[in-house]
């Protein structure tokens, strides 16, 4: 599966969610779908995209979070995954692209391609739901589901090493830093 | 453990009165006090974490998400965060309320935590890091608030250092 068919499918679910994504390819494929205040591209400090989803969460209890990480981000925390676990956070929705590759920095072999399963670490770390989805619609019904329920889930989807030909976005960091702040200021003020 | 109950409480009370709502904290011992307050309060969200790089991401989505928070960890601690430091909290202007237990200092008999304890302090002024030392109970009100209050107009992050005078009781 190419990720940017894995996005294009689940994008019709993120457009009014709170979305943290990492950096490269994921941030500018979603970006090309089209941006949102209320989606967050984080350029650098790799492995923080789940622990900031994590306190986005606690936050705002009554808002869905969806963290787009990658297999090279979370393989830098991977202690994330285990408080994940602890506090459950039912409105957390993880999705991790795992393209077995540092892709954005040269297309350096991570360990998921030897081996490690970051699916089977999830479980072990006792993520309730723990789901791999290596197909469009498969991952678009998962993502659906999750969204629906009320239990905190991580999706491991394999996808192909394949990044956009540009990671070009018209969008200023700290721009995007105070526009999500705004934005979730606004879904605090509506409830 | 002669770690002080009467100086945690006073500075568990100024961070209550910051309206801080989440403490994300990865125990050592001159915490113990302040993280089970944490646990103890039901109005208070305390986030166990397992390296304090994640308290940082933490923060940075909570501070997004228009809520005040804090981080609990000792001098290594704020050393294993460097990065995220760097290249969250500053890069993003995140302001954190970092409170770090300052081991490795003046009567430090633990050889372990002395490396630490010499560095903590250069490393926080090379980053741009307002530093601020409790020492005193009386100035641990004042001190937390004026340091939340600069974070955030500053948009960056504030480390107060919690000295072995003010948490250990000899």
């Amino acid at each position: 599966m190419l990720r940017t068919d894995a996005l294009r499918a689940i994008y019709p679910e993120l457009e009014d969610r709170i979305v943290v994504t990492i950096m490269g390819a994921v941030a500018a494929e979603l970006y090309t779908f089209g941006h949102r205040p209320t989606f967050f591209y984080l350029e650098h400090a790799m492995g923080m995209a789940s622990s900031m989803g994590l306190g986005i969460a606690l936050a705002l209890p009554r808002h869905k979070v969806v963290v787009l990480d990658g297999d090279g981000s979370l393989l830098m925390n991977l202690g994330t995954l285990s408080t994940l676990a602890r506090y459950q956070p039912g409105n957390l929705l993880h999705i991790v692209f795992d393209n077995e590759s540092l892709l954005s920095v040269g297309g350096f072999p991570t360990a998921t391609s030897t081996g490690t399963d970051l699916a089977g670490i999830a479980r072990a770390c006792g993520v309730p739901r723990v789901e791999e989805a290596d197909t469009p619609e498969r991952l678009k019904e998962s993502v659906v589901a999750a969204l629906a329920g009320d239990t905190l889930t991580t999706i491991v989807s394999k996808v192909e090493a394949v990044g956009p030909k540009s990671f070009h976005m018209d969008l200023p960091l700290l721009e995007n830093r105070f526009q999500f702040r705004r934005a979730l200021e606004a879904l605090r003020q509506r409830e | 453990m002669p770690v002080s109950v009467a100086n945690s409480q006073l500075i568990y009370d100024a961070l209550k009165a910051c309206d801080v709502q989440i403490i994300s904290a990865l125990p050592e011992t001159w915490l113990v006090h302040l993280i089970r307050m944490a646990d103890e309060d039901p109005d208070m969200t305390l986030v166990r974490i397992a390296k304090e790089e994640e308290a940082v991401g933490i923060s940075a989505g909570a501070h997004l998400a228009g809520v005040n928070s804090a981080l609990l960890m000792q001098n290594h601690g704020f050393l294993a965060a460097i990065n995220p430091i760097v290249s969250l909290a500053l890069l993003y202007k995140i302001p954190l309320l970092m409170l770090i237990s300052y081991r490795g200092h003046m009567g430090e008999r633990d050889p372990w935590q002395t490396q630490g304890g010499m560095v903590t302090e250069p490393l926080l002024r090379a980053l741009g890091i307002p530093i601020w030392h409790l020492t005193d109970p009386r100035d641990v009100q004042r001190r937390l608030k004026d340091a939340q209050t600069l974070a955030h107009a500053a948009l960056a992050p504030v480390a107060v250092l919690l000295t072995r005078e003010l948490m250990w009781e000899d």
